[in-house]
């Protein structure tokens, strides 16, 4: 032993004799799980972590399933309310100078189907996996910080909501999903659109930074014992790096957006030439949170797809450590790509270079990841079924949308094609190929876990072909039109450029991924309902959320798992290790060391709780009347204040004292 | 799927402080969030003054003293913020109280002198980008320093409760402390940005 580690020791021991010593209330014991039978163990760990009946309880919940299932169901809404936009815009351009929509009906469309993709939906859903399964994952009871992660929910449902009233009120932000100055400042961007946007931005951001500081201690602190960093899951650990590029990325968007509204709001010159400001400032500050952003959405998807490979390998990835080291290295390099947005705005030639140059290397952690995989498959004795079927789309289609980005990193390239419809043939390959085909394959893969039934495998096939050949009927051809030159974000052309038929057939390509989806909620309606029964682990996948029932109940597992090995399923096929000597009375759950995950301490969960609600109702208040009064800051305070008194305050529940 | 018995964890104390503390983690989690708030705030000022020919503007740089104070204040106010750590260490309830209400009153002693902080800046939030910037790290810094010293206070009246006896509540202590040392910390590089950069020339 080091003798860094012998003086920890020692520390240790010295706050144990003090904390002896200290004023403290004698420790309360209640009846622990040593010696219970299953029954009574069930019996009364069913009544400590249950959600109670009624309104009250279920607005108070703070079960981190419970809370998942409601950002997956509220974002799949959000993607099906950005899939209509698409839709919608489809059919405009589906021929030349067609009058279903107006430029000013298309501009907020186009809008509100990037911004809804982005933050109402790309993000929120992978965390939302990520708060369902992590906790599970890892060998837990519960997320660390359940009420932060419950209020998460109701900030980003207000965000959400707030977006969509306004643009059922014709008010929504029509000026880009980001939105640049001087287009969106106080100038040019009359009215309160623009406002919308940057107070959108402020909800969804707190409340992913929410869940992502919840995630990050629930991975460092509240691993089962054993799980040291060498077995942590390959998903968990996607989750762990994503979790750390939003607290580094989010801030910077929400510094953005809240010096947009500043100048719009209290006549600050921050962004505004005339003034010292500057507008380029504003793309800096946007894509140095714009670029990781892109890898927020993409490295859970990489997690994903390590999951469903080594569960139809039946092996483990191959390369643990380079994947995990790949992980990490994204993480690090999606910083450092933020110019690459900016190449048409005149910046320097060496700093061009220095980002083309950093723009191509991230391809080689991603390229290592794929090879990963493919030798994982070759090694292994796939079996196919729909989620690796969406696995092999995802290769198909992200490699693509790589090859495209290599291209586009090259400045004269990407001068050429700058704002054409061949970058956004790009970057729904890449965000269509790289997140939503993977977390399509993660539906039909934890489906079974989630409700207890298995979804339907002919209406999944069908489900994939659809979208495949939709998907890429639709955005392959833009390639082809963007090299032509037609612009993005126009909402019609004129005949004679002879755009009518290549567009038609990607309308065509677009009304098929549409049926895939509908087909896709058919069987996810269908299966809740009437699939069959799943059994604890219908894939025989090694990780731990396949040792409890499904779907989990409220304390996820009886007892909690002792891990031994990187898949501790696989490790022994009959038996789990588990640890005894938990209180049942209290949420009990276990701290644990952060490199070696040895079990620490007992330490309690706390209970549901209505005031992140309340508190959730006074900060979504306070940025709504933002938009009209700087003085909502002031008059919000009060109300914040009290919520979070609430909230914090102890109510005498055993789990509060101790 | 069967059981085996492989650890016993009956003996496992009921809380942990410091880094032992899931807390511990959650706060310098949000330190990390909110310190990369400060960096890009800062760059952004830097990145102004850099496009800018002339900083200040064309207007006198601001009054130091206030900001010099509030500095002198927020250092001084380390040493027994330390010293609340020692005894919340301890588990020591009436030091920690008298710790705690000190460092009330060391919280709301900055905030005051910050009040004549913002006139000192001799400019106005509209009059021009500098002025802009010096106001949004000004008020950046202060929302931080009232959020902590509304935690303060409601934690020392929650340490003059029963619910105060419990190690959880010390662990509070501990990371309110840890907190306040990044209110400090923040608060040097944008006092240098603020008061001391149209100093340089």
């Amino acid at each position: 032993m080091s003798s860094a580690n012998l003086a920890h020791e020692r520390h240790l021991a010295q706050q144990r004799e003090a904390a002896q010593k200290g004023d403290l209330a004698p420790e309360r014991d209640g009846p622990r799980d040593t010696g219970l039978d299953d029954a009574s163990l069930d019996r009364w760990l069913a009544r400590t972590w249950q959600t109670t009946p009624g309104i009250i309880g279920a607005l108070s919940s703070v079960d981190h399933k419970i809370v998942a299932r409601r950002y997956l169901i509220t974002a799949f809404v959000f993607l099906c309310l950005g899939g209509l936009s698409a839709v919608a815009m489809r059919i405009q351009l589906s021929g030349p100078e067609r009058g279903l929509i107006g430029p000013d009906r298309y501009n907020q469309l186009f809008t509100m189907h990037g911004v809804t993709m982005m933050f109402l939906f790309a993000v929120p859903i992978v965390q939302a996996t990520g708060i369902y399964l992590v906790p599970l994952m890892v060998g837990t009871r519960n997320i660390a910080f359940p009420r932060l992660n419950a209020f998460s929910f109701w900030i980003y449902l207000s965000g959400g909501l707030f977006a969509w009233v306004s643009f059922a009120l014709d008010m929504a932000p029509d000026v880009g999903w980001f939105s640049y100055v001087p287009l969106s400042g106080p100038e040019f961007g009359p009215g309160k659109r623009s406002d919308v946007w940057a107070q959108m931005i402020t909800y969804t951001e707190v409340s992913s930074l929410a869940v992502a500081v919840a995630t990050i201690v629930t991975v460092l602190k509240q691993r089962a014992p054993g799980m040291s960093l060498d077995r942590i899951p390959l998903y968990v650990w996607a989750m762990l790096v994503t979790s750390f590029v939003i607290v580094f990325a989010m801030p910077a968007v929400m510094i953005t957006s809240t010096f947009l509204i500043l100048d719009r709001l209290v006549g600050t010159h921050i962004f505004n030439p005339a003034e010292g400001g500057d507008v380029l400032l504003f793309q800096h500050l946007f894509w140095f949170f714009g670029h990781p952003e892109v890898y927020i959405i993409f490295l859970p998807a990489t997690g994903i797809v390590s999951s469903i490979i080594a569960a139809f390998a039946r092996r483990p990835v191959f390369g643990y450590l380079g994947m995990v080291l790949s992980l990490i290295a994204v993480g690090f390099l999606s910083f450092g790509l933020w110019v690459h947005h900016m190449f048409a705005t005149g910046l320097p030639k060496l700093g061009a270079s220095f980002f083309t140059a950093s723009s191509m290397m991230i391809a080689i952690p991603n390229g290592l990841q794929i090879f990963c995989w493919l030798a994982t498959l070759w090694d292994g004795r796939p079996i196919v079924r729909t989620p690796l079927l969406f696995v092999f789309g995802f290769f198909f289609t992200f490699v693509a949308g790589g090859l495209t980005g290599v291209m586009l990193a090259s400045v004269p390239l990407d001068l050429q094609v700058h704002d054409t419809y061949f970058v956004v043939a790009h970057f729904h390959y890449v965000l269509i190929g790289g997140s939503v085909f993977p977390l399509l394959g993660a539906t039909y893969f934890w489906f079974p876990k989630i409700t207890g039934r298995m979804m339907s495998e002919r209406l999944g096939r069908w489900h994939f072909w659809l979208a495949f050949i939709g998907f890429n009927a639709a955005f392959f051809p833009m390639h082809i039109v963007g090299l032509w030159g037609m612009p993005r974000r126009v909402y019609t052309y004129p005949v004679e450029l002879g755009w009518g038929n290549i567009n038609l057939f990607i309308t065509a390509g677009a009304v098929i991924l549409f049926v895939s989806f509908v087909l896709f909620t058919v069987n996810l309606v269908h299966s809740a309902l009437r699939g069959d029964p799943a059994g604890d682990n219908p894939w025989h996948a090694g990780t731990l959320e396949w040792a409890t029932a499904s779907p989990p109940p409220s304390y996820n597992f009886a007892r909690i798992p002792v891990v031994t090995h990187s898949e501790p399923l696989w490790a022994e096929r009959d038996t789990l290790p588990v640890a005894i000597g938990l209180r049942v009375d209290v949420r009990e759950l276990v701290i644990s060391t952060v490199a070696e995950a040895h079990p620490d301490v007992r330490e309690t969960s706390v209970t549901p709780s209505i005031w992140p609600l309340f508190a959730a109702l006074a900060i979504g208040a306070t940025f709504l009347y933002s938009i009209f009064s700087p003085w909502a800051v002031v008059w919000g305070a009060g109300p914040i204040a009290i919520t979070l008194i609430g909230w914090f305050w102890p109510k005498g529940d055993p789990e509060d004292e101790e | 799927m069967k059981q085996r018995l492989a650890a016993d964890l009956s003996k496992l104390p009921t809380f942990g402080l410091g880094p032992r503390s899931p807390t511990w983690w959650g706060t310098l989690a949000f330190m990390a969030l909110e310190g990369t708030g400060f960096a890009l705030a800062a760059g952004a000022y830097l990145y102004l003054a850099y496009l800018s020919p002339e900083w200040p503007p064309g207007v006198p740089p601001p009054n130091h003293w206030p900001g010099t104070i509030v500095t002198l204040l927020l250092l001084a106010s380390v040493v027994p913020n330390h010293i609340l750590n020692r005894y919340a260490e301890a588990c020591a309830m009436v030091p920690v109280r008298i710790g705690l209400v000190v460092m009330s009153v060391l919280g709301i002693a900055p905030l005051v002198v910050r009040w004549f902080e913002f006139p000192a800046l001799n400019i106005y939030w509209d009059a021009n980008a500098y002025g802009s910037m010096l106001w949004v790290l000004l008020g950046l810094h202060t929302t931080h320093l009232i959020t902590d010293v509304g935690d303060t206070l409601v934690l020392t009246v929650l340490m003059f409760t029963r619910h105060g006896y419990s190690g959880r509540r010390f662990g509070d202590v501990g990371d309110n402390v840890f907190y306040w040392d990044f209110v400090v910390a923040t608060w040097i590089p944008i006092y240098l940005l603020i008061y001391w950069t149209p100093r340089l020339g």
